[in-house]
């Protein structure tokens, strides 16, 4: 098995700088999902690792070796790629042993490796089949097993579960963590579904615009976003964000939320009189009855149930709407006046100017590859 | 299934016998000219109704031509070996050279990359004949006039740019996805480039060579200038039957229909290939 770094990684297309000294380093049998939007560098940066483009500066070590200038078919790495990229002209399981083969492999041990992954993911019934005649679910799975089926040390998964509709993605979505522990193999997965970020990664790395804005646990990046675009992306229904200026009382530090002083807990003194945006999760808002101390008075909007939760739309008498979201067969407000509260715990502030999260203590700055 | 009225379908078969026989009429007038002599191919008004005649096809097999003034030596076999020899010899090398090269082309932007490719083509823009004149001295000088290799190297202005182009297309076609899979996967480039590429591009490199193989067949300026009798194709060996005596018909009809029936051939042997080329791209994803 194998670690993998990259160190300073730099790559750009014309004028355009697609990964902006980039260092990122994977642990032996860690799980790493590249989380952002498209455009962010994700791709660029798993065909970096695989070999088949170049980086422009900067040096790739897999199993602390320096792989940088080694062309791809030396790397020992196994990739899945987002449109499956079958070989057309050949059966399922010729694609699949194409690994085998390059490590010339005896027909019964390439017949035996093939089969055995195949079964692992149940395509063993068409592995004569070519691509063409397979369901998409078929050909992802076929992609999947071709990048498995060498055991390689490092593996990189390009969003596999884009192009396969949603009741395979959530099966799959079980699967893959068990499939890859197994496999004991380092992967780097590159996804755009916060779900999927959240349920496979040991450790998720935050993308945009060819940078790693936030590396942390899935627990990390959703409590402690490092900014305002990642609290949004993380998050379904998505945080309330609503403009505050924080004040002082004698029990602290206040926002006021329609007239109501909301107290959060937190090293927030420098924020005082400063723009400032807070973050509420629909989650950690909640109903209440009136009167409740700090409650929040609000005009319900619309409801949406989620089966397994229900969240509202209210309005704030000053006309900003809020997202709550509580479980299923909980009791809440359906429709009218209401009043809801707000847990300043779970509260998150941030600078308005530069949208960054005031008091956070994981973002790491990664663009000169030093931990701040 | 297309919903057509009874009248629809009678005036769409005669639309489609109409372009039939336009297109088909020239082809079958030869054929039965090629079964007659010079008289009945001459007679006015002509007539479709003849007493057929092996003596053309004779004629050239055995290659005596017997006219008004004589006989005549003939070398249309000669010919069409040559036709046949230029012809696969020059397509054969463009592939060897232009199939790589196109890859090369679509695969790799290096510094010129596209200047060079259009420098090919524009092989094709200049008129034969301004070529011709300083490559028939140069050919001179280097011992290249009137041998096969000079004729060949020359046919590759014909079919080079011709494969070169179309060929690249199809390996442009091929996503890079599929050929980096293979990479991955742990196969070298030129591994990559045989299993993958080649085999995938296979109609398109079918369908460029049959081109390429037509328009070599049907050359007749550069052996005209460059080659002698004795290395001459069908298409210049053919003036041969002008003679003093007259235009022999029967057997100019006769060499038509025995120099084409290779390329026809091949034409309709290679069409299922390329018919399934251009599904292949199609149902592309």
């Amino acid at each position: 098995m194998a670690s993998l770094e990259l160190r300073n990684v730099v790559k750009r297309y014309k004028s355009q700088t697609v990964l902006d000294n980039l260092s990122l380093s994977v642990a032996d049998g860690e799980t790493l999902v590249l989380f952002g939007p498209s455009g962010a560098g994700k791709t660029v940066l798993l065909r970096l690792v695989a070999g088949v483009i170049d980086p422009d500066e900067g040096k790739i070590f897999i199993g602390g070796e320096d792989m940088t200038d080694l062309d791809a078919e030396f790397r020992g790495v196994g990739m899945a790629f987002q449109n499956f990229a079958l070989f057309p002209h050949m059966t399922a399981f010729d694609n699949i042993a194409t690994p085998l083969q390059a490590k010339r492999s005896s027909q019964s041990a390439m017949k035996a490796g093939v089969e055995s992954v195949a079964k692992l993911l149940k395509i063993g019934h068409v592995l004569s089949h070519k691509p063409r005649a397979l369901s998409n679910g078929q050909k992802q799975r076929t992609a999947l097993a071709r990048a498995l089926v060498g055991s390689p040390p490092v593996l990189l998964l390009d969003d596999p579960l884009r192009n396969v509709d949603a009741k395979l993605r959530f099966e799959m979505r079980l699967e893959l963590p068990r499939l890859l522990a197994d496999r004991g193999a380092t992967v780097v997965y590159v996804t755009q579904d916060y779900k999927e970020a959240m349920a496979l990664g040991d450790r998720i790395a935050v993308m945009s615009q060819g940078v790693i804005k936030q590396l942390g646990t899935p627990e990390q990046i959703y409590r402690e976003p490092a900014n305002i675009e990642i609290a949004r992306l993380f998050g379904d229904p998505t945080i309330n964000l609503l403009d505050v200026k924080p004040s002082r009382d004698a029990k602290g530090i206040y926002v006021g939320l329609s007239n109501v002083q909301v107290h959060l807990t937190g090293a927030y003194d420098a924020t005082v009189g400063r723009d400032c945006v807070i973050g509420l999760r629909p989650e950690a808002l909640r109903f209440v009855d009136e009167g409740t101390s700090a409650a929040i008075p609000v005009t319900v909007e619309a409801e949406t149930p989620l089966n397994e939760k229900i969240v509202t739309l209210v309005r704030t008498v000053r006309g900003r709407e809020i997202l709550v979201s509580r479980p299923a067969g909980t009791a809440g407000q359906t429709e009218g006046r209401a009043h809801i509260a707000v847990d300043g715990k779970s509260a998150l502030l941030f600078d308005r100017a530069n949208g960054d999260r005031i008091g956070s203590k994981n973002v790491v700055n990664l663009r000169s590859g030093e931990a701040a | 299934m297309e919903h057509t009225s009874l009248l629809e379908r009678i005036l769409r078969g005669i639309a489609l016998t109409l372009v039939v026989i336009f297109f088909m009429f020239p082809i079958v007038w030869i054929l039965m000219m090629s079964f007659q002599t010079n008289e009945t191919i001459l007679r006015i008004p002509p007539q479709l109704v003849f007493k057929p005649t092996l003596a053309n096809y004779t004629a050239l097999i055995t290659g005596k031509l017997t006219t008004a003034a004589g006989t005549l030596d003939i070398a249309f076999m000669r010919n069409l070996w040559n036709s046949v020899f230029l012809s696969v010899t020059s397509v054969a090398v463009a592939l060897l050279l232009g199939v790589p090269a196109a890859y090369a082309f679509a695969r790799h932007k290096f510094r010129g990359s596209e200047d060079i490719a259009f420098t090919l083509l524009s092989f094709r823009f200049a008129p034969a004949l301004l070529v011709l004149l300083p490559l028939t001295l140069y050919f001179q000088k280097l011992g290249l006039a009137n041998t096969y290799i000079g004729l060949i190297w020359v046919y590759q202005l014909i079919c080079l740019p011709l494969i070169l182009w179309i060929v690249r297309g199809y390996f442009e076609d091929i996503p890079a996805d599929i050929e980096y899979a293979y990479r991955i996967a742990g196969h070298s480039w030129f591994a990559t480039f045989r299993k993958i590429a080649l085999p995938l591009a296979g109609p398109g490199i079918a369908a460029a060579g049959l081109l390429a193989f037509i328009f070599a067949w049907n050359n007749f300026i550069f052996a005209l200038v460059l080659a002698s009798a004795d290395k001459q194709p069908v298409t210049v060996g053919a003036l041969a039957f002008i003679t003093s005596s007259g235009i022999q018909y029967g057997q100019i009809s006769a060499a038509i229909v025995l120099s084409i029936t290779p390329t026809l051939a091949l034409a309709l042997y290679a069409q299922r290939y390329l018919v399934e080329g251009l599904s292949l791209g199609a149902v592309k994803g």
